[in-house]
């Protein structure tokens, strides 16, 4: 049994004091968890060391070796203009996840800003701005996107910058609603007490009891992120045609689908599913853990 | 079903002695893939028409009792070992049919929260007819039977509360409902588990008198559960205390109180003050430590490191039951000493008449607060005038809706009071807003709130929570802050070793310590304590109280201590202020108020509470509900409830002024003092 120190007072500092495991030991705990970071961090280690890895030049071209079907020279064979279908899913890694983090991370912050300040201030600004916030729910996001993409242009910077923007109010209504959780705590009378004002009250207090909320939310949104991004270079708002990215690629590819060139869009969705399936199932693992 | 079948089914069997029969009943836990042990070799039964009080702290593993009873237990918890009969059958090897048959007719439980034990979109009416018609009752017949019974639960228009849902039921009709569904199905053995924990202490008394009253017109045994010591001793004829999963102490209920024979059955009696028991009187006994973990292994006595008589052969082997007296066991080598069991705590009287000042520290006039609920005004603090000196203690008492925390969140600022309400702090006038006081303002009025899971953040360490006052309030940084730092954690009895944990690794008890300390970072000259030991075990709640008083004698502050628990008021209040509706309607000095000629309400309050000091006085019955806030009976707000109310219709028709009915000792009645100190039976001097 646990020792008990006889303490000045009658107070004795026998440990009740439990020491939880930390959050990333549970997260080992759980298979999925395991499975999902292991390809996330196969793809990662892609984007970032895409042309060391890939077999071939993903941007040379084989003219006398097109549409080749999957062979010991070409794993997952080659396109039309007889690039290496394996190389281009690897270096193609780099584009989306660039755009998608980077898209989820600007809505996060932005969302988490905007949900504190809802959820703390409540009242007349809450109702109309949670009104906004449905009215941009209702549409289909996609649908916003590429309307604004295609009124500012392409590049990165704007894909980034609006699909942050359309995550902005979905992330806030769940942050909010967790602020609206803490807000019935007494924690926060006593922090008024001590003098601190709102803002310290929203950052530093609420916050922090917030951030796994923020952090499931994150890993969910990075999942949509990816997907738009994939979808949006589909529809022609990718990087260049001759770099390599999995949605321009089964853009570019799918229409040969017919005369049996299958590999040429497989792959690259394959990548596209296997890379969601891996966030869904990270951020599956850490909903659980952290919803205990 | 074929002969032989039939004939491998035991007949029913000789009517057994007992309702039931525990023997060597092990339960374990599994948590984290070990397994835990919550249950340790307990044995005890009941017997017919018996009632067995199973108390204990929390953790100590009364509840699972109740559900290795019934086989309730989760789904990782399992017998491990030892027999339960019930009425003669084993549950443990029942199938599905027998199991539903022996929840359905033989066994019935009541828990702690009747709003959870209620389907909420049901009718009361329905539901309570349902138990019946499990029974195999018509449908028709089971709506008049169902009717009957909760007339016998005490529910004067059950027509009416039949067509009702269960969140239109108050507390305390909504435990009648579920009393009467228990009852319904004629249970040979009725569990109760805390059934008056969540309820007030008026509808807590009316609840067990019904219970008690109930036991005697219906054929069933009881098996009361409850942390609440006064209550067992009031409801049971048996009680075994449990701890941390052993039955350490069984015997007749009120033999087993006035002389128990195990150390922490007597350090538990002595955590509560009792018999007028004040702070200038000493400090209470609290019991060192706390309870081992589950699962912890123990070698000898479970309770040997919190023991102050435990020898080398305590800590050595587990002693047995030993006879103590006729019907009694103590778990104790050392049984026969403990009726002289040292204390824990000095005594330590610290005897401090603060220098009163010119003026008193708050000074509060006319102070009122009308909410707004759905587009209705509910007053829910009316012109409350009050004067605290320092270094007092004010205890402020009164059912929930009574407006104590509503009266605590005005002085605190947390909330804006009426026009025309007036806060003067050493007469200064205050703010109502928090954002305009000053810094001064804001250091002089603190709190300790009721559950310290709720007042500290989860996510910072014991030094960000602490330190933080003593950096805005105090103005501390640096080695100043460290130092004042350290000696504010001793000061509340914890180390510097806490100081990197989080809440959640602490116990109950450290939690409100932090809390505390917390208070009085900024060095307050007010602290409101909100039910701060409701939340606590009894022998964390003593130690709690101590460190309050031991606090204020050396800090000169100022308390407002709310609490529903009339004996901790006692025990740490000098004045005390009686709130009904949002009202005073007493006001005077702590011994005059509990001694009495007291008010009407004060009267119920008190005779509401269970004592374990035996004299039982005459109980006055509050009867009916308390009223609407939003709707106050006309002139006096009592008289709807008042048992002594005059028949000359004045009650009804005038508000009696709060009058000074003696030096310093203000009531609100109508009766002259004089009558009431006869019809009290109690003397003026």
């Amino acid at each position: 049994m646990t020792e008990a120190v006889a303490m000045p007072g009658g107070v004795v500092a026998s440990d009740a004091e439990r020491r939880d495991l930390p959050a990333w030991r549970l997260l080992l705990a759980r298979p999925t968890f395991v499975v999902g970071a292991l390809i996330l961090l196969f793809w990662i280690a892609c984007a970032l060391f895409g042309t060391a890895i890939a077999p071939h030049d993903p941007l040379a071209q084989q003219l006398l070796g097109t549409n080749r079907p999957p062979s010991g020279a070409h794993w997952f064979g080659t396109d039309q203009l007889g690039r290496d279908v394996l190389s281009r899913v690897i270096v193609g890694a780099q584009s989306i996840l660039i755009v998608a983090p980077l898209a989820t991370v600007v809505g996060t912050v932005l969302g988490t800003a905007l949900g504190l300040a809802l959820g703390y201030f409540g009242g007349a600004v809450d109702l109309v701005v949670s009104r906004i916030v449905e009215a941009v729910l209702a549409l289909p996001a996609i649908l916003i996107i590429f309307m604004f993409v295609v009124a500012l242009g392409v590049s990165t910077i704007t894909q980034i910058l609006v699909i942050g923007f359309i995550f902005t109010p979905l992330i806030a209504r769940t942050v909010r609603s967790a602020v609206q959780v803490e807000r019935q705590l007494d924690y926060l009378p006593a922090a008024r007490l001590v003098g601190d004002r709102s803002f310290r009250i929203m950052f530093v207090e609420i916050l922090p009891n917030v951030l796994p909320t923020v952090v499931v939310e994150f890993t969910v949104r990075l999942g949509y992120a990816i997907f738009t991004v994939a979808t949006l270079a589909f529809l022609g708002f990718g990087p260049q045609l001759s770099t390599p990215d999995w949605g321009t690629d089964i853009s570019a590819n799918y229409a040969l689908l017919g005369a049996g060139y299958w590999w040429e869009t497989l792959f690259p969705a394959l990548a596209i599913a296997s890379l969601i399936i891996a966030i869904n199932l990270v951020a599956d693992a850490i909903d659980r853990v952290v919803a205990g | 079903m074929t002969a032989t079948e039939e004939a491998a089914i035991p007949g029913p069997a000789a009517e057994p002695q007992s309702a039931v029969q525990v023997q060597h009943l092990d339960v374990s836990y599994r948590v984290r893939g070990r397994d835990r042990l919550a249950l340790r070799d307990v044995s005890f039964q009941v017997g017919r028409n018996e009632s067995y009080g199973l108390v204990g702290e929390s953790g100590s593993g009364k509840s699972t009792v109740a559900l290795a009873l019934t086989r309730y237990l989760p789904r990782n918890g399992r017998v491990s070992g030892g027999s339960i009969r019930i009425g003669g059958r084993d549950p443990l090897v029942m199938n599905a049919a027998e199991l539903r048959d022996l929840r359905a007719r033989s066994v019935s439980m009541v828990y702690q929260e009747p709003g959870k034990a209620l389907n909420p979109s049901i009718r009361v009416g329905r539901q309570v007819a349902e138990v019946y018609e499990v029974a195999g009752i018509g449908r028709a017949d089971a709506i008049e039977r169902s009717e009957a019974m909760l007339r016998k639960v005490q529910i004067s228009d059950a027509g009416q509360v039949m067509q009702r849902y269960p969140h239109q039921l108050s507390g305390g009709m909504a435990q009648r409902v579920v009393i009467a569904m228990a009852l319904a199905a004629e249970p040979e053995l009725l569990i109760l588990d805390e059934p008056t924990t969540a309820l007030d202490a008026t509808v807590e008394a009316e609840v067990l008198e019904l219970i008690a009253g109930l036991r005697e017109q219906l054929d069933t045994s009881l098996l009361f559960i409850s942390h609440n010591l006064a209550v067992i001793a009031k409801m049971c004829d048996r009680v075994g205390v449990l701890y941390a999963g052993e039955l350490i102490e069984e015997g007749p209920a009120q033999e087993l109180f006035d002389q128990p024979r195990h150390p922490y059955t007597m350090g538990l009696l002595r955590c509560i003050p009792r018999q007028g028991q004040r702070k200038d009187h000493g400090r209470l006994d609290a019991i060192p430590g706390f309870l081992p973990a589950p699962g912890d292994e123990i070698t000898g006595c479970i309770f040997a490191p919190r023991c102050p008589i435990a020898e080398q052969r305590c800590r050595e082997a587990a002693p047995p039951a030993f006879d103590t007296g006729p019907g009694r066991t103590s778990r104790c080598y050392l049984h026969e000493e403990t009726a002289h069991l040292p204390r824990n705590t000095p005594v330590d009287v610290q005897l401090s008449s603060p220098p009163r000042d010119a003026q008193p520290v708050i000074k509060v006039r006319n102070l009122a607060k009308t909410f707004t609920s759905r587009g209705q005004a509910v007053p829910a603090l009316v012109g409350v005038n009050l004067d605290v000196e320092r270094g007092e203690t004010l205890g402020i008492v009164g059912e929930s809706g009574s407006g104590k925390t509503t009266l605590a969140r005005l002085l605190l600022g947390l909330i804006a009071p009426d026009a025309g309400s007036t806060i003067e702090l050493a007469g200064q006038q205050l703010s109502a807003d928090l954002k305009r006081r000053t810094d001064d303002q804001l250091k002089a009025l603190q709190i300790v709130f009721q559950n310290p899971d709720s007042a500290l953040n989860r996510r910072h360490t014991v030094r960000q929570l602490i330190s933080r006052p003593l950096a805005t309030l105090a103005g501390l940084s640096g080695s100043a802050l460290a130092e004042r730092l350290t000696d504010l954690v001793r000061s509340v009895r914890m180390e510097p070793r806490h100081l990197p944990l989080r809440p959640r690794q602490l116990s109950g008890g450290l939690k409100q310590r932090v809390a505390i300390a917390r208070s009085f970072g900024g060095g307050p000259r007010i602290v409101v304590c909100d039910e701060p030991t409701s939340a606590l075990d009894v022998s964390v709640q003593a130690a709690i109280l101590n460190l309050l008083a031991d606090l204020q004698a050396k800090e000169q502050v100022t308390y407002l201590f709310i609490s529903h628990d009339l004996g901790l008021v006692r025990y740490l209040s000098d004045r005390i202020a009686v709130l009904y509706l949002g009202r005073v309607l007493e006001l005077g000095p702590a011994e005059r108020v509990f001694s009495g000629p007291h008010h009407p309400y004060t009267e119920a309050l008190l005779s509401a509470v269970p004592s374990l000091d035996g004299q039982r006085t005459e109980r006055i019955r509050l009867t009916g509900e308390i009223p609407s806030p939003a709707n106050p009976p006309s002139g006096c707000v009592f008289h709807t409830r008042c048992p002594r109310r005059l028949t000359t219709g004045i009650c009804e028709s005038t508000e009696p002024p709060l009058a000074e009915v003696e030096p310093g000792h203000l009531m609100s009645c109508h009766i002259p003092i004089d009558q009431l100190a006869t019809l009290q039976g109690t003397e003026r001097t």
